[in-house]
């Protein structure tokens, strides 16, 4: 067989598994908001909401939760629209499901994206300085702080925050994405990126401890590791050390890292964007579970699932591509 | 050299003494706060609004409740919530890692896949998904919790067990004719035992902190709960007025007992795996 | 320039502190110590270890080591597994892990061997010849790893020259470690020792994996080694291929000498002190006699050995 087909094949292997999970994923959430016993249609319709749809939403929703259909045939007319590009109507805001997750994931995307990339770039620095020297001052300042990070609660960060820089500084606004009762399209760039500010700090900070505690572990892997100790019998400086062998085996792992930790940055703006009010895709899943927006919920779940996925799967691709050892050997087979 | 030991030695007895003072604190708390329940509830609005005083050392929120006494009654429900649901989630991850690890290639491939879609979506989204499963309330946060936290120590135990299986003795008993089941609790269980109740032990804190998170944002306990949960999402309409007292002293105390649970941990992985942490 | 007024100034002030210790050796080795190339005088390496609960335990990896090596000659230092040989050889080179206590003294050339010196010198004059491909690093082609990543034309001409001196080609230096034979590795990692001009070679554990004609080659390639006027220590668990290689031969039993001798001694029994070491002599195959064999099976010497030296 040669490379290339090995290569693809290799690649097709991680989407098909990755069509799998989400498969899954979208079942296992239609299950389990299958099986509550609130009733979308009764408790949160009602009456005047039914009135004021249209005849068809109605028979919509109606074969999505009207009683007596079977819920396997439920999931897969649900299935059938949502390959359509048709997620429903959602309950709460009367519009097309697919249409608000595009706003509130427009709104998140730079709160969730730079407190990616700040959280990591954070985290990986942070790990290296600590893993360079196990037991070391910086190895325990890091480890402290990220320990401490991680036992905290993401919303009590976001609450600290604001308690700090909004409340007694007012430095920044206490909430919400944009200025209170200024119109839509009079909001600014500068406005959104005014009230997006503490949000991402917070979430960055959120996000930080994992990548440094587990960049941090594989550095100290390295740094412990017989080559390392070869090149300083060969009399290497710790700085070549570092940036020869170091930063080579350790960037791997951490692209792996960073590309898993979507589902942890996107987990922590739930509770992020509840603090600061800000409305997005995570608050309108709360907004949504507490208000039995079921079809919403449901939507929400998968994309966020299958940004999750896309994330692994490109982690697992990558690894594939950049290191040699999979890429010249293991790959084939 | 002999200075030398005697402060390793030291150190040793110190790192226990101090999980033991941890550990002593966590229960006085969960005892203190399951006593004083009924005291977290009583409202008295001639002392609303105290900011932190001798008397009412963490102050009182608007309906003249000693946030001191809500404080520990929520912590209180935190822990013993959180020993539950960590309890049946390492079951769980125990039972699904052996068997997967044991039963074969099409078990093994089956818990993998779950492994991966519990991990796959983000975990509040998940707690709120099987809290909205069960109509929302206490049970919702129960189930919720136990439910999504044994993927990781499913997946070390899963290893672990591979690790096992090619281990001499394991064979041994193959060729002897010794059924699955027979080897999985003869042989693998106690190998198990210092990574299962360190990971038990690690399991306590998110726990405490995801259950934390999900009644904040609504789901579960009734708002008249002393839930440390309810108590910080309460204290969200007071913080522009600047009543900072009502969000920061039961977070601290929040954090405060998750660190001292993941130290305990620490300390016990120690004593009975030293080969997993260097010194 | 500075730094190296600096560095002859604390060579001058080690070495008078060397000269005062020197004295006693020169009264019974009149001869040797000039050409000590290295010398090791009671060298202890010991750990902290934590077991279970609140057990505590130090290990004495390696205990009162001695033995030298003078230029130009090939020293091997024969023990069984687990006798602590290569933190010998880590030892030396001032590269012992962090959690590590090291006692006793190391002079190269005459001259104390502190931590300061041994990490100027390392890579330079005290080259490693490590065991394994676990020392390459796995994520960097063989050609910068020769060359420790210098690119100027004179290096990379020297590298390709070392190379094909062992006859390896020139598209190994393109190649991942782990694209590469047992035999192939083992070489590359004994021209990493040859792109610098050594004055001490320590070899560890260099020929295990290769069948016996390969294992003669590596041999060979050090005994090059040691005609050039380096002294090259060789640490082995092999005493037959240290008998065929080495001028003499230090044994270790539990990370203690046991004893020295030259290599031609292991033909003669009794030119060996040591019962022990009359019992490997007697215990090579070619040496084989129905007494050493009966000697070492019954267990007898070990049973000894445990006794004296507490393993």
């Amino acid at each position: 067989m040669t490379q290339k087909t090995g290569k693809l094949k290799f690649i097709g292997k991680q989407a098909v598994r990755m069509a799998v999970l989400l498969f899954l994923a979208s079942v296992f959430a239609f299950a389990l908001l299958t099986v509550s016993p609130v009733d979308p249609l009764q408790t949160n319709v009602g009456q005047t909401a039914l009135g004021s749809m249209s005849p068809e939403q109605i028979e919509k929703l109606k074969a999505y939760w009207g009683a007596g259909v079977p819920p396997v045939k439920r999931y897969l007319s649900w299935a059938a629209a949502f390959i359509r590009g048709d997620m429903g109507i959602s309950l709460l805001y009367r519009r097309p499901v697919a249409a608000v997750i595009a706003e509130k994931l427009a709104n998140s995307a730079l709160l969730l994206f730079s407190a990616w990339l700040i959280s990591g770039a954070l985290g990986f620095l942070m790990g290296i300085l600590a893993g360079k020297r196990r037991g070391g001052l910086a190895d325990r300042i890091v480890t402290g702080v990220s320990l401490v990070i991680a036992g905290t609660p993401a919303f009590w960060i976001g609450m600290v925050f604001l308690m700090i820089f909004a409340v007694q500084l007012k430095l920044f606004p206490i909430g919400l994405s944009v200025p209170i009762g200024v119109a839509a399209d009079e909001v600014t760039l500068a406005d959104r990126l005014y009230h997006a500010v503490l949000p991402a700090a917070a979430l960055s900070v959120t996000g930080i401890s994992q990548i440094a505690l587990h960049t941090r572990e594989k550095m100290i892997e390295v740094m412990e590791s017989d080559y390392v100790l070869f090149a300083r019998a060969r009399g290497e400086s710790e700085t070549a050390v570092i940036l020869r062998h170091g930063l080579r085996n350790i960037l791997l792992p951490a692209m792996t890292l960073q590309l898993s930790s979507v589902s942890e940055i996107i987990g922590g703006s739930v509770l992020i964007e509840q603090v600061f009010s800000y409305p997005g895709l995570g608050q309108a899943a709360v907004t949504a579970g507490l208000g039995a927006d079921v079809p919403l919920l449901l939507g929400i779940t998968v994309i966020t699932a299958a940004i999750v996925f896309l994330g692994n799967m490109t982690a697992n691709i990558l690894y594939g591509v950049v290191d040699p050892r999979i890429r010249e050997g293991a790959m084939r087979g | 050299m002999s200075t030398d030991r005697a402060f390793w030695k030291d150190r040793r007895f110190r790192m226990l003494a101090l999980a033991a003072a941890a550990a002593a604190f966590l229960l006085a708390v969960t005892v203190l706060g399951s006593v004083w329940h009924d005291a977290a509830l009583e409202t008295d609005f001639s002392r609303k609004n105290l900011a932190p005083c001798l008397k009412y050392p963490f102050g009182t929120d608007w309906m003249g409740r000693d946030m001191f006494a809500r404080t520990v009654a929520g912590l209180s429900l935190s822990i013993r919530l959180g020993i539950l649901t960590a309890c049946v989630s390492a079951a769980i991850a125990f039972v699904l890692g052996l068997s997967a690890a044991v039963m074969g290639r099409f078990a093994d491939g089956a818990v993998t896949m779950m492994i991966d879609l519990v991990m796959g979506i983000p975990h509040i989204l998940l707690l709120v998904l099987i809290s909205y499963a069960c109509g929302k309330g206490f049970k919702g946060v129960v189930i919720g919790v136990s439910l999504t936290h044994w993927a990781s120590l499913a997946r070390l135990i899963r290893g672990e067990v591979l690790q096992l299986k090619a281990s001499p003795y394991v064979k041994i008993a193959e060729k002897l004719g010794k059924g699955k089941l027979y080897i999985a609790f003869r042989h693998m269980a106690p190998n198990l035992f210092p990574q299962f109740i360190t990971g038990l032990i690690l399991l306590f804190p998110h726990a405490i902190l995801h259950e934390a998170s999900v009644t904040f944002l609504g789901f579960g306990l009734s708002p008249e709960q002393p839930a440390i949960g309810v108590i910080l999402s309460e204290s969200m309409n007071h913080l522009a007025m600047g009543r900072w007292w009502l969000a920061l002293f039961p977070g601290l105390f929040l954090v405060a007992s998750v660190l001292l649970f993941h130290y305990i941990g620490q300390t016990v992985c120690r004593l009975i795996d030293p080969g997993s942490v260097h010194e | 320039m500075n730094i190296g007024i600096t560095d002859r100034n604390t060579d001058i002030v080690d070495r008078n502190a060397d000269i005062a210790n020197r004295d006693a050796d020169i009264v019974d080795k009149s001869k040797g110590v000039e050409n000590d190339v290295l010398k090791v005088e009671h060298l202890s390496v010991s750990f902290t270890q934590y077991g279970r609960g609140l057990r505590r335990r130090t290990l004495h990896a390696v205990e009162d080591l001695n033995l030298s090596v003078r230029a130009g000659e090939i020293v091997a230092v024969a023990g069984s597994s687990g006798s602590g040989k290569s933190l010998l050889a880590h030892a030396v080179m001032g590269i012992l892990p962090y959690n590590a206590n090291m006692d006793g003294t190391v002079y190269y050339d005459g001259e104390i061997l502190t931590k300061e010196r041994a990490k100027r010198l390392r890579g330079r004059e005290i080259v490693l010849v490590p065991q394994s491909v676990s020392y390459l690093d796995p994520l960097m082609k063989i050609g910068p790893q020769v060359t420790k990543g210098k690119n100027d034309a004179a290096t990379r001409e020297k590298s390709r020259r070392v190379l094909a001196g062992y006859g390896l080609s020139e598209d190994v230096e393109e190649k991942y470690p782990f694209q590469l034979s047992g035999g192939m590795i083992r070489r590359v990692l004994i021209a990493t020792a040859v792109m610098e001009t050594p004055k001490l070679v320590i070899a560890d554990e260099p020929t295990p994996g290769l069948h016996p004609e390969a294992a003669k080659r590596v041999m060979g390639h050090f005994r090059e080694i040691a005609d050039t006027g380096a002294g090259v220590l060789l640490i082995t668990h092999d005493l037959e291929l240290a008998l065929s290689a080495a001028d003499r031969i230090t044994v270790l039993y539990g990370g203690r000498t046991v004893g020295e001798a030259a290599a031609a001694d292991f033909l003669c029994e009794e030119k060996l002190e040591h019962p022990y070491m009359k019992a490997l002599c007697r215990s090579m195959p070619k040496n084989w006699n129905w007494d050493g064999y009966k000697l070492c099976d019954s267990g007898e010497i070990l049973e000894y050995m445990r006794k004296e030296y507490g393993r």
